[in-house]
This record gives structure tokens, sequence and C-alpha cells, in this order.
């Protein structure tokens, strides 16, 4: 301090802020030093209740969630895990062609989802069952679309899984990954406009949900990035459960999870622990409140879980994984065991009740299915329809000589399973 | 994505004088010699769109603007964004936009293409109608995916749902309109000139127009943005600036997927679409006093799906086509006109289809004027199908 001047005068002349646009906060300085990410600690994990269903901070307010409300998050885990647990098999009889467990993930789907509003818009990857669940989609709409029947809301066209209802306000599920990202970006940006031009309605979010392999695509990047400069009322939920496919998180990134992408977003950023269903509903909560705050904003949840399942009916994770590891996984800790033990220990639930759901949750989900199978498919026509808003000339024209040729080679195709048979076509013979 | 040098940048814009050389002739890459005889292209003539409004000599730029203008002023769905297009675009089309209707609708994006038209999908598929920028069609390719499995299949993989009055009939994207300048200016070389319209016309579910005129980009563009598929509109930035024609000041729809018939004819049709209209005009017009026949000249206007009737019903009339376009011949739109005819029309051909279009190669710089269909080949192709 020789020249006289104070300390904080002294600083800011040594150090003034830099006036290039790109970063208008940041300061000159004389250290040469590298930011380096791999020191810095990692983004803690929020949390609840810890692996046994006990609250870890006994001096905070209990959570905002009803014993009743809470038996209804276990009741739709358990759905979840009872109708993956039979799709699954009947995947491996051959009944249908291909299916995916939620195992160990159940609680990010059910705990977000019930944080949300019912009219708040959902774009999905392919591992939130529980989210359809929590919306209220049916045992007969999920078989239905399972089965690829005449009652299958995507007509058949779709591989198993990919379930969608604008009903129940989420959008269908499409197979690249990541490209739902800046669709919920757009969305929210429509709903916010939207709410801008009919103040009376309640304001809405949107909530997004993908895997960490999916937050490798540059959709991801994109979507994060112009949510933020678009300031869209939006919540990304990641669901970091360990693997993409095979591909460990060691491989898939270097950075602090996808966590530390959301502060380099500019965006308010929270790290979850997946299993802990209340932290997971209480996180997107407040998620969906600063969402909407201040004309909107994007906000990142990163819920962290392990797959106990295989990626899907075609992949066996033992190829890659110890069976040891998932074992482990399994008895060590689970969003559905974890609730459990959360309600038994308050006296709301026991045993025998839980037996009794089981076995309802069963016969609830083989009714569905037996009505499904026995559906008819769609009629032919589903299979050109939806494509424009009316079929072309150029469609039609095709109807007529696909009808041609299956009349002419009644013994190349069965057309019967089809709802109307070849009738079902809706073209007249050629 | 526009890492256009600055030079070639302000030359597509049309803001600088091109360079003189010492013999004070422009200094063009594309300029045929003084003495061509057929390389100098006429304006065909425009349909006599009638319109009982006034109208004003405006070009193609200002054309689109008009409607871009007209559709933000109507229907407060509609948004309009994408790189640089809050100052006006780089080629002026959304000039006065943002200023006019607010930075909430009328908006720049952060420089990802697959970002604007995600983006875009999305807003659409929660009853927007946003008119998304790509800065140069050969910057669509990152917003690809979006388009071939988001945009395109939505509706489809959503299912039919019944109609209800908020007009959400299924989780469709109607009203998503991605705009992008397209095709050759002379100068443009591989990354400026791209016409990647056949790599969308192979994907059910899109919409492919590209306008020819100031005329019929207005109620092109207008009927796009109502349109309940979504609709990729290719601009030809060669004309934004070419010729005005007078334009309604109202508001009117040209549908789509209709074909026009620009010029009618006995002995052979030529089938184009966008910019190669002109030459195929000039092409025509030679060919005529040359050879004494008569052509007919279709304008696609909507590239898929394609109005095959008007195509089918010429050739049955005429037996003789040749099809023009820019892009390459491998693949393009030609393929798909010509196997239609020759199953459409095949008892009535007198001569196998001919296509004139870009070369199997890129645009290279130096190369544009060998490249695309000019004058002489569109007539040299006319002479040997009526020669045949």
């Amino acid at each position: 301090m020789e020249l006289g001047v104070p300390a904080t005068r002294f600083r800011s002349l040594m150090f003034p802020s830099v006036h290039f646009p790109g970063a208008v906060n940041s300061k000159f300085t004389t250290a040469l030093d590298f930011e380096r990410p791999s020191e810095k600690p990692a983004m803690p994990t929020y949390r609840y209740m810890d692996q046994d269903g006990a609250i870890v901070d006994k001096n905070r307010e209990p959570i905002d969630v009803s014993d009743e409300e809470a038996i209804k998050m276990y009741k739709d885990m358990l759905t979840v895990s009872i109708m993956d647990l039979i799709m699954f098999d009947a995947q491996r009889q051959g009944r249908l062609s291909f299916y995916m467990v939620s195992a160990g993930e159940e609680g990010i789907a059910v705990g977000s989802a019930a944080a949300l509003n019912p009219a708040d818009v959902i774009f999905a990857q392919y591992r939130e069952t529980g989210v359809f669940q929590q919306r209220g989609f049916s045992l007969d709409e999920f078989m239905s679309q399972l089965f690829a029947n005449c009652k299958d809301y995507g007509k058949g066209r779709n591989m198993p899984v990919h379930y969608g209802s604008r009903k129940h306000n989420i959008h269908t599920i499409s197979s690249p990954l990541a490209t739902q990202i800046p669709h919920a970006a757009g969305a929210a940006y429509a709903l916010k406009l939207q709410a801008a031009q009919n103040p009376n309605e309640e304001p809405r979010v949107v909530a997004c949900y993908f895997g960490e392999g999916a937050a490798s695509e540059g959709d991801f990047h994109a979507a994060l990035n112009i949510a933020a400069t678009r300031n869209c009322p939006v919540v990304f939920i990641c669901r970091n459960n360990g693997y993409a496919i095979s591909t460990p998180t060691l491989e898939q990134y270097r950075g602090d999870g996808i966590a530390s992408r959301g502060v380099g977003y500019g965006i308010e950023t929270i790290r979850v622990d997946g299993n802990d269903i209340f932290a997971v509903h209480e996180v997107t909560k407040e998620a969906r409140r600063r969402a909407l705050e201040g004309g909107g904003k994007p906000i990142l949840i990163e819920a962290m879980s392990y797959r106990v399942s295989h990626h899907s009916t075609s992949d066996d994770s033992f190829a890659y994984r110890a069976k040891v590891e998932v074992e482990d996984w399994k008895r060590r800790d689970n969003p559905i065991t974890r609730l459990r033990k959360y309600l038994e220990g308050k006296g709301v639930w026991n045993e025998e009740k839980e037996k009794a759901t089981r076995s309802a949750i069963r016969k609830d989900v083989l009714a569905a299915f037996n009505r499904a199978e026995k559906e008819k498919r769609p009629a032919l026509r589903n299979m050109m329809e939806g494509v424009y808003a009316q079929l072309t000339e150029e469609q039609e024209a095709q109807m007529r000589q696909l009808r041609d040729i299956i009349e002419r080679y009644p013994d190349e195709y069965d057309v019967s399973e089809f709802e109307g048979g070849l009738d079902g076509l809706g073209v007249k013979r050629s | 994505m526009p890492s256009t040098p600055r030079p070639i940048l302000r030359a597509l814009l049309g803001r600088t004088t091109p360079t003189r050389t010492n013999n004070n002739r422009i200094r063009s890459y594309s300029t045929a010699p003084s003495n061509a005889r057929l390389n100098h292209s006429r304006t065909p003539n425009s349909s006599s769109l009638r319109s009982t409004s006034k109208t004003s000599r405006i070009n193609l730029f200002q054309s689109v603007n008009a409607a871009l203008s007209h559709a933000l002023s109507t229907d407060e769905r509609v948004l309009l964004f994408g790189e640089d297009v809050a100052f006006g675009g780089v080629f002026r089309c959304s000039m006065n936009l943002s200023s006019q209707f607010g930075s909430d609708r009328v908006f720049n994006t952060p420089l990802s293409e697959q970002g604007i038209v995600g983006f875009a999908i999305g807003a659409a598929s929660e009853g927007m109608r946003p008119v998304a920028e790509i800065q140069f069609a050969d910057y669509v390719y990152p917003a690809f995916d979006q388009l071939v499995n988001e945009a395109a299949k939505m509706r489809f993989r959503s299912g039919v749902w019944t109609e209800g009055k908020e007009g959400l009939t299924s989780m469709a994207c109607g009203g998503l309109v991605v705009r992008m300048p397209c095709g050759g200016v002379g100068h443009g070389a591989l990354y400026h000139s791209q016409s990647p319209e056949s790599l969308f016309t192979h994907v059910p579910g899109l919409r492919v127009v590209m306008p020819r005129s100031p005329l019929q980009a207005k109620g092109l563009l207008l009927a796009a943005i109502e349109c309940p598929d979504p609709v990729i509109f290719m601009e030809p930035k060669i004309l934004y600036r070419a010729a005005v024609e007078h334009v309604p000041n109202d508001a009117y729809t040209i549908p789509l997927s209709m074909a026009e018939v620009l010029k009618p004819g006995s002995d052979v049709t030529v089938v184009s679409y966008g910019t190669p209209l002109y030459n195929c005009s000039a092409a025509i017009s030679a060919a005529e006093k040359d050879l004494d026949i008569s052509c007919e000249l279709i304008d696609l206007r909507t590239v898929y799906p394609w109005d095959r009737k008007t195509v089918l019903d010429s050739i049955r009339k005429t037996g003789r086509a040749v099809v023009v376009h820019e892009s390459m011949v491998n693949a393009g739109v030609g393929a798909e006109v010509a196997a239609t005819i020759q199953e459409g029309a095949f008892l009535r051909l007198e001569a196998p289809v001919q296509r004139v279009a870009g070369w199997s190669t890129h645009v290279g710089l130096v190369y544009e004027k060998f490249n695309l269909p000019d004058v002489a080949r569109v007539y040299d192709a006319i002479k040997k199908t009526v020669e045949y």
C-alpha cells in the first residue's frame, strides 16, 4: 500500500474488469493459472433419507409429501417394477418383440413426475415408464402399445415402450437419443409465450428426461444453450444410471457428471440421489418453481442411480459388467426398498399390505396383458395415414398397388390379424 | 456454422461492387462469353395471378419479408428465428420484423442448426407456427436428424388423434417451416451453392418447396406456414435481388404440391423448378425458333409431394420430356420425375426422358458455369429429344 491507495481501490486498479463482450464479468489477472476441473470438489448429491429410509437431517422440516401421496408413489414404483418383470419374461417367451425395464430408476421417474402439474408437458427418453404410470397412463394403455394392437395410440407403428399420449401431455418416445431435448426447449418457449398471451392460464413448464449417454449428443448441448439464451421454463432431468448400454460413465465423459455442464451453460443445477424418491420429488418441485421465476429459465437436475437391469431385452449386461456388481447394488440400495423402509418406519406399511398390493398389481397387469394380446392389429391403412395430414395422391396409388398385389397373391400375405382385413386398407380394388 | 469468408459473404449479399479487372470487364466466375448465343437467360412469364389488391414491384427477399410480416401480424402463433435473424438476416429477409413484432417472436438463436430445428419442432408440437431460418442450405446437415427422424415422423408415430377445438389434433409439428437459401450464385463454391432438396424429397412427411419468383415466394411461403405438415422452404438466393415482380400487397396463398404450366406447348415438355426455369425459358425460345417446335414449360413449385398428374398429362400430350434442376443428377429429383414418366406414360414416349442437372461432383469455385445446367445444355437436350 505504498502508493497510498486503499486496498480495494488498489485491487481494482491492478485487476480491472475486462471489456471483451464475451466475458464481461471477467477480471484481468497476472497469475498464469489454468482451471483444473479435476482438482475441484465434485458437486454434492442432495438427499433427504438414507438407504434405510431414515431422515438424514433430523433438524430439517419434513418434506411436503403426505403419507397418502407417499403410498401412491410407492404403488406406482411397484406397478412399474412388477409390469417390468412380467413383460421381460413375456419377451423372453416370444410374446412381444422388445421391452425395456426401469429397475433401479423407478424413483427418478415417479418422484419427479409427482412434483409436476398434470398440465406440464413432458418429453421422455425410453426408461421413464414411471412417469407414464404416475400420470395415470393405464395398464390397458401400456399393454395396447406393447402389443401394437388396434387400441394403441401409435397405431402399431412404434417398437414396444415408445409410449406417448396427448391426453397425458407426454410426447411420443422416439428412439434416436437426445432429439427430444431441443424439442423441450422449444415447447417450453411455446408455453411461455402462450402464458404471456393468455394471462388467465396457469403458467406451465416442460420437463425433459434423458440419460447421461444421450447428454453426449450435440442435441443436448444445443438444447441447453438455446434454453438458457431464450429463458425457457424447462426442467431438464438427467438420469445418470452409470451405463449407456455397455459404456460406463468413465468412457462417456471426463467432467463432473452431467451437472457440471449445466453450470457451463449458465443454468441453475442440482445433483440429487435418484434412489431417494423424496429428494427427487423435492428438487423437482423447487426446480419447477424456479423455472417459472422471472419470466422463465431452464433448470438442470442430475439424478444419480444405477441401472440394475440390462439395457433392454436385446442386451446381456453380464457381458460387460460383473454380476456381483449388480447384486451388490440390488442389495445395498434401491428406490423401492428405501421408500418401503421409510413407510414401515412410519407405521403406514407392513408385510401384509405389501403382499396384498403386489398380488393385486400382478393380477391387474396380467388381466390387461391378456386383454391386449387378444386385440386385433390396427387397420392396414395406418401404415400410410398420418405421414401427411392427408394421404397424398402418390400414397393412394401405392395403397391400390398394395391391395392389388395382396389380392393376386393371397397365399403370400395374411391380413386376417388386421382390423377389417384387406378392406382396412381403405382403398377400392384397382 | 456460417464461417463465410467476409468477401464472399459481402458479394453474396450484393453489398459491394464486384472487382473490376484491367480490361474493365466485371470479373465473375460464371458469366458466359459475350459472343455466346444461348447462354443468356431470360425471365419466364410468371403466372398472371389475378388479384384485386394493389401490387408493389418487389424482389424475392422483399416478398419473403412481406409474407413473414403478414404471417406475424395475423397469427400470434407465428415465430421467426435463426442465426442473425434479429438484425434482418444476412439476406435481409427478416428486415425490420424484430422491431415490428418484438424480440420475443423474432429473435437470434445460438449458432446450432440442430438446435434451431429441434427448438422449432418443439415449439410447433405445442401449437406454435415457427419459421426457422437456416442461414445457408449448405449448413442444414446438422439438423438432418431432427428433420428426418423427428419433424417428418412426429404425427405418424404419435398416431392420429381426434381433431379438437384447440387444433392440437395430434403430436405433429404442422406450422413448422424451415427456410433456407440455396443454389449457385456464381461464386459460392462448395459451401455456399448447394441445393439439397433431393435429400429431403426422399423423406415422406416433409414437404419441399422452391419458389421461382417474388410473386410465387409470397404465396407459397404463406401456404407453407398454414400447412399442417412440416415444410422445407428453399429460396434460390441468386433470385433474392434479381428481377422484381408485381406482387399483391394483400396476403394470398398458392397451393402446395401443385405444379404450374408456365407455357403451353405440344412437342416437348420441360419440367423444372427454381432458378433453372429462367434458363429453360431462354432455351425454349431458342429451340422453338431454330427447330420449329413448340415446348411446354412446367414449374413443379413443390418438389415433394409433387404434382404427378400435371406432369403426366403434359407428357401424354407432348410425348417428350426434359427434366432440369440445379443439384446433382445422381438420385436427384429428375430421376424420380423420369421414372414416374416412364411408368405412367411409357407408350406415349417418343424419346428417352432427358435429365439436365448438375454433374455428379461438388461446386468448385471456378467451374460453376460448366456444372450448373445452362441454356446451351437445356437447348441441346430439347434438340436431342426432338431429333431422337
